[in-house]
């Protein structure tokens, strides 16, 4: 649901490594004629390292999206100012956990364990979507998060359905279905307070002047400063480009934020009739790639948290285990 | 212990919903034991839906036929679903924990 | 107010205080999976209260809606048993912090859910039609939140020296709570009479049943749990409480008149 729709290297700043021709000439073209007609790699099936290498990385950067984003919506689970919000709340983070777990599933296909991908996360070696490095601090964040984040999230995996990689096109079906509702959910929430007291029509405003361009963000840098892009495409892992899926959001929101009475912070937003879309602004770069690269206000937070569920949940799995292993011990020996 | 001995073991999930006519491989899941992963797949692979069947099978358990375009080209070893499996495999006489 | 709503804000409390509890593991279970299971524990919950919240807003009429019942009502008004209020951790006073402890949130939900497994089984009897329908629906929810916590019991009491000590230790901090379900209250005698609750202390010996099986199977020692009795269900509350309907109720508080 939340995924970066950009390949992020694990050491940003250096560029992906070109694909290597060390591969067999005849699985490579076998490969390629597979990709070239739209089929689907599934995970016996042969594949270069790099395409390997590639979708283990993306797919497990979504996963730990998906978990990461648990928490600036967590963070409200308690203070839900209805019975009924803080069902739905807690109902999608639920489905942010599952999502996860999808994924987690998905790239396990590809060789790779849930604690090797785990570690990469702690470790801070792995990225997660940039987006939840930022605070929630209000209830209107939740309605902004499921409006615009799940918005952008949406328009970034229907196209990955069609993914080459079978088993992460078909989690992201799955994902897919079950997350129409929580972007109809956050929308509806904020159509709600848009209609009633001045705080919360200004609550709400504000949220949405804090998480607009984060949101543009999201879809990672311009075209011609993605190389990476270009390797995705031609594997049919990536459909799109980043500017053509940033330009769609745009074109979709603007209408809803009328709809809702919001205004979007961008002074430079307007439709262009020539080009049959908007103009918007400049995004801040800088500010992105701080945040990717560990200077953004959660980050340390986000992770710490995680790590130390992790670590404090050992105890915990480790019983599970040993009484996993003390049944099949008795179970044995009553065979005999 | 090394570090695969301490993770749960890889279980894939098969549902058959109320109105299905078979069982659907959804994804995988990691729990300790059977039990355990019939619960989670409970949790996460139906919502609680009423009426399913759910089938729980350890990965390392199953048995897969090999991509149709194979010939000479493929790995004849690849018997498993995952081509390179890391699961955790329950040893027989297992120590004091 | 009616025997009725008395008796429905007390199992609405019940489930909204632990559905609380339960939430607040979200992002940091001992695993992904776990995370997803309580939550359908906490969901369940949640959606028990909205219903046992709006019936009783029925009841009592007026302008009472499911979330003035819940977000407008303080400390010496709610009803839940104390036991499900306490943090997920060992005995302390209200305001100091601690981790969360897998086992504490466990025994607790073990110890909750065999005793509703055997209130809603007798609900579905109610001469409140619409309790009597709740009663149906959350028997099987509770059905498997027993499973779930009874399952963890197990594992963890039969699982590793540590896994056994700190349930052992979560179990004798919590048993003394539960001498509170068998207590008598004229808010439960008053829906007795009325043909609307259950006589929750001819349940005892069942409960005692479910749990000496259980323990049995966990390897764990049942203790005395004597000692001061609490007084939730009566109005009379820990330091908890206080600090979890601040939480649950601040922002709903903050804007009286919205809608959300």
């Amino acid at each position: 649901m939340y995924t970066q729709s950009f390949s992020v290297s694990d050491e940003p700043g250096k560029p992906l490594k070109p694909v290597a021709s060390t591969e067999p000439v005849e699985l490579m073209a076998r490969f390629d004629a597979r990709i070239d007609a739209d089929g689907r790699i599934e995970p016996q099936d042969w594949m270069p390292e790099a395409y390997r290498k590639t979708l283990v990385r993306q797919i497990s950067q979504h996963a730990h999206s998906e978990i990461v984003g648990m928490l600036p919506e967590g963070n409200w689970i308690s203070r839900a100012p209805s019975l009924k919000r803080k069902a739905i709340l807690i109902a999608k983070v639920q489905d942010e956990g599952g999502h996860g777990l999808y994924l987690y599933s998905a790239a396990e296909t590809l060789g790779t364990s849930r604690d090797q991908m785990l570690d990469g996360l702690h470790s801070g070696k792995a990225k997660y979507s940039s987006i939840f490095n930022y605070p929630t601090l209000s209830w209107a964040d939740v309605g902004v998060i499921g409006w615009l984040v799940d918005g952008a999230a949406i328009m970034n995996q229907v196209p990955l359905c069609r993914c080459s990689y079978g088993p992460y096109a078909r989690a992201m079906v799955r994902v897919c279905k079950e997350e129409s509702f929580h972007q109809r959910q956050g929308y509806e929430a904020l159509l709600v307070m848009m209609q009633g007291t001045e705080e919360q029509k200004a609550m709400v405003q504000d949220a949405v002047n804090r998480y607009w361009w984060k949101c543009l963000a999201m879809f990672g840098p311009p075209d011609a400063d993605s190389p990476n892009s270009v390797q995705g495409m031609r594997w049919g892992i990536k459909r799109i480009s980043n500017d053509d899926l940033r330009q769609k959001f745009v074109d979709a929101t603007v209408p809803q934020a009328k709809v809702l009475g919001v205004t979007l912070p961008d002074p430079d937003l307007k439709w262009n009739e020539e080009r049959g879309h908007h103009d918007y602004g400049q995004i801040d770069w800088d500010e992105f790639w701080q945040t990717v690269n560990g200077n953004g206000p959660c980050n340390k937070e986000r992770l710490s948290t995680r790590v130390k569920a992790h670590n404090d949940g050992q105890w915990v799995r480790d019983a599970a285990l040993a009484h996993a292993r003390k049944q099949q011990q008795r179970a044995m020996k009553e065979a005999a | 212990m090394s570090a695969a001995l301490k993770e749960w073991p890889l279980w894939e999930v098969f549902v058959r919903s109320k109105q299905g006519l078979e069982h659907k491989h959804c994804g995988s899941l990691h729990a300790s034991d059977a039990q355990h992963a019939l619960e989670m797949a409970r949790d996460v692979y139906t919502r609680r839906q009423e009426g399913v069947s759910i089938w729980v099978l350890p990965s390392a358990q199953i048995t897969a036929s090999n991509p149709d375009d194979k010939g000479e080209l493929f790995d004849p070893a690849a018997d498993k679903i995952y081509r390179h499996p890391t699961f955790y495999e329950i040893p027989e006489a297992v120590g004091h924990m | 107010m009616s025997a009725t709503a008395n008796y429905l804000l007390h199992l609405a409390d019940n489930a909204v205080v632990l559905g609380q509890r339960n939430a607040e593991w979200c992002g940091h279970g001992p695993a992904l999976e776990e995370d997803i299971a309580l939550a359908n524990v906490s969901l369940d919950l949640i959606g028990q209260a909205r219903l046992l919240y709006q019936q009783a807003a029925n009841e009592l009429g007026g302008d009472a809606t499911e979330d003035r019942l819940a977000y407008f009502r303080d400390v010496p008004d709610f009803r839940n048993y104390t036991l499900l209020e306490l943090p997920h951790h060992s005995a302390l006073v209200g305001y100091a912090k601690s981790d969360l402890d897998y086992g504490t949130t466990i025994v607790r939900n073990f110890l909750y859910s065999a005793l509703m497994v055997l209130v809603w089984e007798q609900l579905q009897q109610s001469k409140d039609e619409q309790l009597a329908a709740i009663a149906a629906k959350s028997l099987k929810e509770v059905r498997y939140h027993l499973r779930h916590s009874r399952d963890w019991l197990v594992r963890l009491g039969d699982g590793t020296d540590d896994s056994h000590a700190r349930v052992q230790a979560a179990l004798d901090h919590l048993m003394p709570y539960t001498q509170e379900f068998w207590t008598g209250s004229s808010m439960e005698a008053a829906a007795v009479a009325a043909g609307v609750g259950v006589d929750v202390a001819a349940l005892k010996s069942d409960w005692d049943q479910l749990v000496d099986d259980a323990l049995l199977e966990a390897t764990l020692q049942r203790p005395k749990g004597e000692g001061y009795v609490t007084q939730g269900k009566n109005g009379l509350h820990s330091e908890h409480l206080g600090f979890l309907l601040s939480e649950m109720q601040g922002l709903a508080r903050s804007h009286p008149t919205a809608t959300w």
